[in-house]
């Protein structure tokens, strides 16, 4: 790994190179493609929560004028069970009845079929027009009930996986695992402070500001082009192709700009019923949904129930933590109990544990990632538990984290040792912090927490090619969804000696670059970064050659230095040093255009462990809660971009914030959210919340050339914690369930 | 020899065996091990991710095990 003095440009906060189109309205967002002869879709959606499907008639909706297709799940194939290449989602068969139901509707607002029509008013007069009969069935929407032995089942075939024998019955347990190590009773025995609780969190919203969107156009050779808004094109085009029964090569993945995804858009929801209809109309096919359908049928994050058993001796060292997590999957699998398992104790050393968590299907939408999936919900439950502890002990937060806190070589409680970590070094910063050390306002609560997420790797291409003047194209498939244009661009420039304003980065669709993961995980300027910055090394190593071909010298002989080829030390050779613009120059005499490339599969994504610690007011009369200050301290490995990593943790921390105080999805009996918009989905606005303060901890990952661990995850686990523990140090009862709106916060006080 | 260590999801494969040690020279043997002894478990093991002395690889193939190595097989992570 490149040593932190050496570093020119990485670290630095150039302007974002999309900025200014961003600003101006010139970028192209998933809805802003415009082709002749276009026809508007529509999807038909399920008013019941649970319903099997006896019949869809779509006769008279394509018998009316300017109708030109309409489908239903008899059009797509059915899918056996396989895996999802990629993340997101679970299993392809899933993901492919989510896009269209075949047999159940299995939540309200299920797609169950879709028109394509001249304009949008004829495709919803065509939408009335289609019949469908449904058998209803009685929606389960309680999760602890959907458990029970006699609940009604959502899927006959779902026997639970994870278990030692598979069960002789169906369920809706969909899989459960499980985590352990020591002896559990023992710990507990030892502990001089036990504390335990359960936590229930609401199913929420990634709430990105863009909704879904896309367009298909398929030609007379059945080839299709498809732009969408996404956070990973090639995905995208693997999952369509499998759930339409066509080949990988036969269709085409354009990425819109994307505002905003979180994890909810590394799966499909609109792209193959739009090629479908196109295929079917002939015609382009433009699909966008409503924030409402974004809402009903768009992946939010599992809701959960948490109980945690935690003991502590008197100094404050865990001596055991139990741990049992449900988390609601919605309607098909795909719930991130796993990731939840796994985190809930992965800040801290310990000897003795015990987690459990089942995933389970309600009739609710299907769950999607949402930033360290799973992480949240059960990170939540271990922290407010560790509170309880502190003020039991009499014990600040963090010096109790700090007595229990993972370091590398502990291992970690999914397996493996710790490489270099920086958990102990932000809680070190937290305790230095000036706003720590500041009193906590008269009136308000401090609350502390950790958060933490794996972040990974995975597979990435990358080209980097040089223009005749010396300027640099890095070519990479990653939709930029934090700015990592820029990032690239800082890591080429810094890789190759160049100033960052002589490179640009592109993001290539799925025929003009290779192969690139989602953009999620934390992984593009990780993964995609080593790709490009490999790509520069074979530049380099091209460009070494040519110079040594240019002064008759073995390429051994050559150096190169802040972009420069030059003879080494001690190699005799009167020549003047050649810049990328000479060789660039000279190309045509010495090979050719200089391109180069990488191919990766990267491993050795490092873990990232942050501190958040806010202080917040409770009004009394409302239950509105005011935050008075947040600051958020993580460790990146390396910042590339510093503001942009801000950017990450600031965004995060308001995700999180909104989740613990407001955003919940909230539903009737039937089964039908009550509040699918933004009016009534509450989540927050610049005016509800303080500039959160932020401190960015490098302790490089060695796997990395410039250290990057990524960032994007992490920023979310800890803020519910910190809410959680601030609200029950400000009015001194402690509230389990989140969010903690204003009704619940008056209910607390009003039976205290 | 190496340690090598499967999570609870797998155990089913492993007739319950948790852990057991080894000699091989890579992860490609190491799944070729396996595999004799447990057929069948090469598809499960390939849809998760391995942890090889502390480093996490999402789809491993010729990393080194050494004899003194750690071997933890675990759940794929996802991301948003």
């Amino acid at each position: 790994m490149a040593e932190a003095v050496d570093l020119r440009v990485v670290g630095t906060t150039p302007v974002r190179p999309d900025g200014v189109d961003k600003v101006t309205g010139r970028a192209q967002f998933g809805a802003d493609l415009n082709m002749p002869n276009m026809l508007h879709g529509r999807i038909l959606r399920s008013p019941h929560a649970h319903a099997r499907i006896k019949r869809v008639d779509l006769s008279k909706a394509l018998a009316m004028q300017g109708v030109y297709a309409a489908v239903s799940g008899a059009d797509f194939p059915m899918l056996a069970s396989g895996e999802v290449s990629g993340e997101a989602g679970g299993d392809l068969a899933d993901i492919a009845r989510n896009v269209m139901a075949r047999d159940k509707a299995l939540y309200h607002g299920h797609a169950v079929a879709a028109v394509a029509a001249t304009s949008l008013e004829v495709a919803e007069q065509a939408l009335d027009a289609i019949e469908v009969d449904y058998e209803v069935l009685p929606p389960v929407l309680d999760v602890l009930e959907a458990m029970a032995a006699d609940a009604t089942l959502l899927d006959e075939q779902c026997f639970t996986k994870g278990l030692s024998e598979t069960p002789d019955k169906p369920s809706n347990i969909a899989a459960m695992v499980k985590l352990a190590r020591g002896d559990l009773e023992a710990g507990f025995a030892a502990a001089d402070v036990v504390v335990e609780g359960e936590y229930r969190i609401p199913m929420a919203h990634q709430g990105y500001i863009e909704p879904h969107a896309c367009t298909a156009t398929v030609n007379e050779e059945g080839k299709a082009t498809v732009w969408c808004c996404t956070q990973g094109h090639f995905d995208f085009r693997t999952m369509t192709a499998h759930i339409l029964g066509c080949k990988i090569a036969d269709l085409k993945f354009i990425a819109s700009e994307i505002g905003g995804g979180f994890g909810g858009k590394t799966v499909v929801y609109l792209e193959p019923v739009a090629v479908m209809l196109s295929k079917k109309a002939g015609r382009p096919v433009k699909l966008v949904m409503t924030r409402e359908e974004v809402f009903r049928a768009t992946g939010p994050t599992s809701g959960s129930v948490v109980r945690v058993k935690v003991g502590a001796r008197k100094d404050g060292r865990i001596t055991a933590a139990k741990a049992w997590l449900a988390y609601e999957a919605g309607g098909l699998a795909g719930a991130p109990v796993g990731p939840g398992v796994m985190s809930i104790f992965a800040p801290y050393d310990l000897d003795n544990f015990l987690v459990e968590g089942y995933e389970v299907l309600v009739n609710k939408p299907k769950v999607a990632a949402y930033r360290a999936p799973g992480a949240p919900q059960s990170m939540h439950a271990m922290e407010v538990a560790l509170d309880d502890i502190a003020r039991q002990l009499d014990m600040d937060p963090l010096d109790l984290r700090l007595r229990n806190a993972a370091d590398e070589g502990t291992q970690a409680p999914y397996g493996p040792k710790f490489p270099p970590i920086g958990f102990k070094a932000c809680i070190e910063a937290a305790k230095k912090h000036p706003n720590y050390l500041a009193q906590v306002p008269e009136g308000a609560g401090r609350g502390v927490a950790a958060g933490f997420w794996f972040n990974i790797g995975m597979q990435s291409s990358a080209e980097v090619r040089i223009n005749e003047d010396g300027s640099v194209v890095v070519m990479e498939g990653n939709p930029d969804i934090g700015g990592s244009r820029a990032s690239m661009c800082l890591m080429a420039a810094e890789t190759l000696g160049v100033p960052y304003e002589q490179v640009k980065t592109y993001v290539g669709d799925t025929e003009s670059t290779g192969y690139c993961m989602v953009t999620g995980g934390s992984r593009t300027t990780f993964a995609t970064g080593m790709a490009v910055v490999r790509a520069c090394e074979d530049i380099i190593a091209e460009c070494k050659a040519r110079a040594a071909a240019t002064w008759g010298v073995d390429k051994d002989q050559v150096e190169w230095q802040d972009g420069t080829a030059v003879p080494a030390p001690g190699v005799n050779a009167d020549v003047n040093p050649l810049s990328l613009a000479d060789l660039a120059a000279s190309a045509s005499a010495t090979g050719g255009p200089i391109l180069g490339k990488a191919s990766l599969n990267a491993q050795g994504a490092g873990a990232s462990f942050s501190i958040n610690f806010a202080d917040l007011k409770v009004d009394k009369e409302t239950g509105a809660v005011e935050v008075l200050s947040y600051t958020a301290i993580q460790d990146a490995g390396k910042a590339i971009h510093p503001a942009y990593v801000e950017g990450q943790m600031q965004g995060g921390a308001a995700q999180g914030i909104g989740w613990a105080l407001n955003e919940e999805y909230i539903y009737d009996q039937d089964g039908v959210m009550e509040n699918a918009g933004f009016l009534d989905y509450r989540m927050p606005v610049a005016s509800d919340l303080p500039m959160i303060d932020t401190e960015i901890v490098e302790v490089p990952n060695p796997s990395h050339p410039y250290g990057v661990r990524g960032v994007g995850e992490t920023p979310i686990v800890a803020p519910l914690g910190v809410a959680a523990n601030a609200v029950r140090d400000a009015i001194g009862i402690r509230i389990n369930d989140l969010p903690m709106s204003p009704p619940r916060i008056l209910a607390a006080l009003d039976a205290a | 020899m190496a340690r090598v260590v499967f999570p609870e999801h797998l155990l089913r494969h492993t007739g319950g065996q948790r852990e057991l040690e080894l000699f091989v020279d890579n992860y490609r043997e190491l799944l070729a091990v396996l595999e004799e002894r447990w057929p069948g478990i090469r598809g499960p093991l390939n849809k998760s991710a391995v942890a090889i002395d502390g480093q996490i690889y999402q789809g491993a193939f010729l990393e080194p095990v050494h004899a003194d190595s750690e071997v933890f097989f675990m759940a794929r992570i996802e991301g948003g």
